[in-house]
């Protein structure tokens, strides 16, 4: 029966469909340009180094696999090569890894298909003019900055809600959008405040435009961390899960590739959404045995977004260049024991030079620069230095003793760094603080040490200022921390004395327990705050130029314009953010943190409380940033000038609107008075007539009783 | 808020410790020189409201003194009842602190109120040990306290969820009355009646329901976080004030446009519960515009009770943490304005 049957069914589609052809194309042929022009002598060293270089790739070769054409009238090679791979996969994974590939400092291979070859060779040599797309105009990305009535933007994230709002005067805040978006993470800004990012479990996603529609998607699944670059070029992406590409997964340049799987930080282009490399952490966590916390953000970005930074913890700092994301120099900076490194920022005065006016000359901008710190190992100091890059010259190094930790401030504008010294005594019992600052504009950076007895929890500089505030501690439970215990912190502020030229205590707040320290952006205001404590929330804004009158040189009265504005408490406080603007803080008591009356409040700078929400399951707060000003110098200066001028415009507008709002509110008191009084005089009009009823049956009665004694009268009458 | 709470800590303040235990309710006399306390310590005390000085106390009752009222007659303060979780009702003078008459009953007495007049007591017994819930009505002997009859003038099981809180009204023999279920009622004592209720009055036990100087309005404060004002003849919710904190004890201001609101976490749950610590402070609300405009801080627990004094010049709390706090109010509190010169009929 069953050979019968074997014998009627047809195989042919089958057969058809599994039948093995025979690859006779050259489809697993590559040619490989840019190979450096060599005489014979060193042909079997160049191979050993291109199959190397494959390797390292992921494509293994063999140099038999290579065949090298040969000019044979100068006795040099022609500067390509075919290379025979395994197979078509092969083929394709070494043009994607090995296209463009740096072989040394001059040479960079150029991979192409061998039938590619052909048909180039092919190729219609007419020039057709390329059809036009049409252009769609794109919403501007920056549309919320010419709101007309200037206001500010955030985002709240409570529950699975997300709602962006404007905040400005009380009769302009409003819900700018409601967003549909599910299932993410949270929310951020980019750094200038253009693009909004979800991270949801399939990657991130990129919101922005007046229509907030979604502006690009970067596919690293499971994401849990990113960083934008500080210009918003690009972005890095972390994930615990090591990437894995699956058979079949697509393939592109916005796409992991197989040679990217086991790595978990992810560097993209923004704008392109390209995928630019991958890196692994794991190494990192492996070295010492001990998993340390890792440090976020992982890369470190130069300010004008040209270099990016890894570190390898008692290794080296590697410096990329960004776009092509090659190492910078072909080598890292090899610096051993290295802990931290941070790059400095730029400020507004090193834009501008880098950007000059046309027709002026333009500056020599500054070039960028890093610092790192080493920590003490066998002879060799502990170590904090300044590093010129890309020219790697060191500009400035300090040796440091009995250091156990270090920290590195830079202040906003690069014009100090502040590296906070955690030191020990010899006996290595007591740790005391020093901080060394660096005041980096003028010539070999001078260094200046403030000693402090105590330990130092927290540091900040004033932005774009002089003076920075600082948290310190005595307290003996600092270390121990539990539940219900609140340390008890000194606040003080530091200024740089202009005629002396170093750093002098301005004030010291003794007994407080604040331990988080937020300036404005534009200086001068400062909030400290005791954040993270079960029984303590209290919220104090200082203004450090209180008084009026122009700051002068030499002056007597220092710290004496350190005035505090006013006292707040937000319970369960777990965050604080200035706005942009420097106007408003917004602090939020966050679910992720703790669930006790979740909520957010937004204050003015002297500590009254504009706006309060106490909501269930609130998760997030964050103001919308803005990008730097576009104005220029001497426009801003105009600006400053006639602030008078400009200020009229919208006092009267403030005035006319308060004396609308007040009209409104006014109205709306007096009608409920006025409802209330009616509704009282008719109660009391019927309590009136009640007691008056009373009155007049009373008055009836006596009448009866007078009436029944004139009966009695009569029949007494009656019987005389 | 307006500039009503900044100042709210600039009141003169001293504080009686005389009870061992928490506050169940305390009460001013009719001239507002004596303010009557009671307490799960099972004492009652009397005190000079000026001052804080103690007057005396009055020993007898055998367990939780739930609820004082004293009569309302002005210049004379001759009488106050009290009930307590003894099961009785006693009558005392409070002159002497003579204990005139006792009532007994089968559960624990949680209400008292005198009538306008003074010469009928209503009381509210629990419900318990299969015994319904009971509003009695007595007629008082104003003549001679000690002689007082025995059996209840009225006496009726209101149907339903049982209730917690009770007063008179303006017409005789109508009594207001507040329940676990949240509901507020007219009852006519007489016939045991249900005349009119308002079920949804509030969404828990009503806690608290004190009286308007004329009888018109009353305030009710609930578990719900809410108080409110109500029309005590047709039951209307005129005014809601929504707090953040569960509520023990309302109180209307004479004189002034506030109300006082005062509760917080219960003291067992104050740990448990993801809620504030806290919170125990008086709150003070415009009656009509239903906004805050101050607080005042002090009790390191709940507040159970709040009364204003009949002249609005001062007020009393009561807390968990068995102390009384009586503030007085500054001239600043008198004159201040905070919503322009709308004039409010009180």
């Amino acid at each position: 029966m069953s050979a019968n049957l074997d014998d009627d069914i047809d195989y042919t589609d089958i057969e058809e469909k599994y039948e093995v052809q025979f690859d006779d194309s050259l489809d697993n042929t590559v040619v490989v340009d840019g190979i450096p022009v060599i005489d014979k002598a060193k042909l079997d060293k160049l191979l050993t180094k291109v199959c190397k270089e494959f390797s390292k790739k992921g494509v293994s070769i063999k140099s038999d696999d290579i065949f090298m054409p040969w000019d044979d009238s100068t006795g040099k090679s022609k500067g390509f090569m075919f290379v025979d791979l395994k197979n078509v996969e092969d083929a394709n994974l070494t043009i994607a890894n090995l296209h463009n590939h740096p072989f040394d400092a001059k040479h960079t291979f150029k991979v192409n298909r061998f039938t590619d070859i052909e048909r180039f060779a092919d190729l219609d040599e007419t020039y057709v003019e390329p059809e036009v797309e049409e252009y769609t105009a794109r919403e501007h990305l920056r549309a919320w900055l010419a709101d007309p009535y200037g206001r500010d933007q955030y985002v709240t994230y409570r529950g699975d809600e997300v709602l962006i709002n404007w905040h400005g005067k009380p009769s302009q805040c409003e819900v700018a959008y409601k967003p549909e978006w599910r299932d993410f993470l949270y929310v951020a800004w980019s750094p200038w405040g253009t693009y909004i990012a979800t991270l949801h479990r399939q990657g991130v996603r990129l919101w922005g435009g007046s229509s907030w529609k979604p502006q690009q998607r970067f596919a690293h699944p499971l994401v849990k961390l990113i960083d934008f670059s500080p210009c918003e070029n690009y972005m890095v992406t972390w994930s615990n899960e090591p990437i894995a590409v699956p058979e079949g997964a697509i393939q592109g340049p916005q796409y992991f590739s197989p040679a990217d799987e086991g790595n978990t930080i992810a560097v993209w282009d923004i704008k392109s959404g390209d995928l630019l490399r991958t890196f692994s952490t794991q190494q990192e966590a492996d070295s010492g045995g001990v998993k340390k916390q890792m440090q976020w953000p992982a890369l470190k970005w130069s300010p004008d977004d040209k270099f990016v930074g890894r570190i390898t913890p008692g290794q080296m700092i590697s410096v990329h260049e960004v776009p092509s994301m090659y190492l910078h120099g072909k080598k890292s900076l090899k610096i051993e024991g290295v802990v931290d490194f941070e790059w400095c920022p730029l400020g507004d005065k090193d834009r501008e030079d880098a950007t000059s006016a046309p027709g002026k000359p333009a500056k020599k901008a500054r070039e960028n620069m890093l610092v790192y710190w080493t920590p003490e190992v066998s002879n060799q100091p502990a170590r904090v230095t300044l590093l010129g890059f890309p020219s790697r010259e060191v500009i400035r190094q300090k040796n440091l003793f009995n250091v156990s930790e270090c920290k590195i401030f830079w202040q906003n504008q690069g014009d100090f760094l502040c590296v906070k010294v955690d030191r020990h005594t010899k006996t290595k019992k007591s740790v005391f603080c020093n901080l060394e600052i660096f005041r980096m504009r003028e010539k070999d950076c001078p260094v200046e040490v403030v000693e402090l007895k105590d330990s130092v929890l927290d540091f900040s500089w004033e932005p774009k200022g002089e003076r920075f505030a600082i948290v310190s501690s005595s307290d003996p439970n600092l270390g121990n921390p539990g539940p219900g215990i609140t340390i008890k912190t000194d606040i003080s502020f530091y200024q740089l004395d202009r005629a002396k030229n170093d750093f002098r205590l301005l004030k010291t707040l003794p007994g407080r327990t604040s331990n988080a320290i937020r300036w404005s952006p534009r200086g001068r205001h400062v909030v400290l705050a005791t954040v993270g404590s079960s029984t303590k929330s209290e919220l104090e804004f200082w203004d450090l130029d209180f008084s009026v009158e122009e700051r002068k040189e030499g002056q007597t009265d220092w710290g004496t314009n350190i005035q505090l504005l006013g006292t707040a408490d937000h319970y369960g406080v777990t965050d604080l953010e200035w706005d942009p603007s420097g106007r408003y803080l917004a602090t939020s008591a966050s679910a992720w943190t703790h669930t006790l009356e979740n909520g957010y409040a937004i204050w003015d700078f002297r500590g009254q409380e504009l706006e309060k929400h106490i909501q269930d399951r609130f998760k997030q707060f964050t103001w919308r940033s803005r990008p730097p000003t576009l104005l220029a110098k001497e426009k801003q200066k105009q600006i400053r000038k006639n602030l008078k001028e400009y200020s009229r415009v919208f006092d009267e507008e403030d005035a006319a609107e308060e004396s609308n709002v007040s009209a409104e509110l006014i109205a709306l008191r007096k009608r409920l008075v006025d409802e209330w009084n009616a509704w009282r005089s008719l109660r009391k009009k019927e309590i009136g007539e009640d007691k008056h009823e009373e009155t007049q049956q009373v008055e009836n009665k006596e009448e009866i009783e007078v009436w029944v004694e004139d009966v009695i009268e009569q029949t007494e009458e009656i019987i005389e | 808020m307006l500039s009503f709470s900044s100042r709210s800590h600039a009141f003169d303040l001293s504080f009686y410790l005389g009870h061992e235990r928490s506050l169940t309710q305390i009460k001013f006399n009719a001239d507002g020189d004596l303010l009557f306390s009671c307490s799960k310590d099972q004492v009652i005390n009397v005190w000079f409201s000026h001052n804080g000085e103690r007057l005396g106390t009055y020993e007898g009752h055998n367990g939780t003194v739930w609820t004082v009222d004293v009569d309302r007659a002005p210049k004379q303060s001759k009488f106050f009842v009290s009930g307590a979780a003894d099961n009785t009702l006693k009558l005392w003078q409070v002159s002497n602190g003579k204990c005139l008459y006792t009532w007994e009953f089968p559960t624990a007495v949680k209400r008292v109120a005198f009538n306008e007049e003074g010469n009928q007591v209503v009381c509210i017994t629990e419900q318990r040990m299969g015994y319904q819930c009971a509003i009695r009505v007595f007629d008082i002997n104003t003549q001679d306290g000690s002689k007082q009859s025995k059996e209840p003038k009225f006496m009726f099981n209101p149907i339903g969820s049982k209730a917690t809180v009770c007063a008179f009204t303006l017409q005789p023999n109508i009594i207001i009355t507040g329940h676990e279920s949240g509901k507020v009622a007219l009852f006519n004592a007489k016939t045991g009646e249900e005349i009119d209720n308002n079920e949804r009055a509030h969404g828990d036990v009503v806690t608290d329901l004190q009286l308007s100087k004329d009888r018109t309005y009353c305030i009710t404060s609930s578990k719900d976080k809410a108080a409110r004002i109500h029309d005590t003849k047709s039951l209307i919710v005129v005014k809601t004030f929504n707090t953040e904190t569960p509520l023990n004890s309302a109180a209307l201001s004479p004189n002034r446009p506030y109300v006082l609101l005062g509760g917080g976490q219960e003291a067992m749950s104050v740990t448990t519960t993801s809620l504030r610590q806290g919170k125990f402070e008086t709150r003070f609300w415009h009656k009509v515009f239903e906004e805050e405009v101050g607080r005042v801080k002090g009790h390191f627990g709940p507040i159970n009770t709040i009364a204003v004094h009949p002249h609005g010049t001062s007020y009393a709390s009561g807390g968990e943490d068995g102390f009384v706090r009586v503030h007085h109010f500054e001239d600043s509190y008198f004159r201040a304005k905070p919503y322009g010169d709308l004039e409010i009929i009180d």
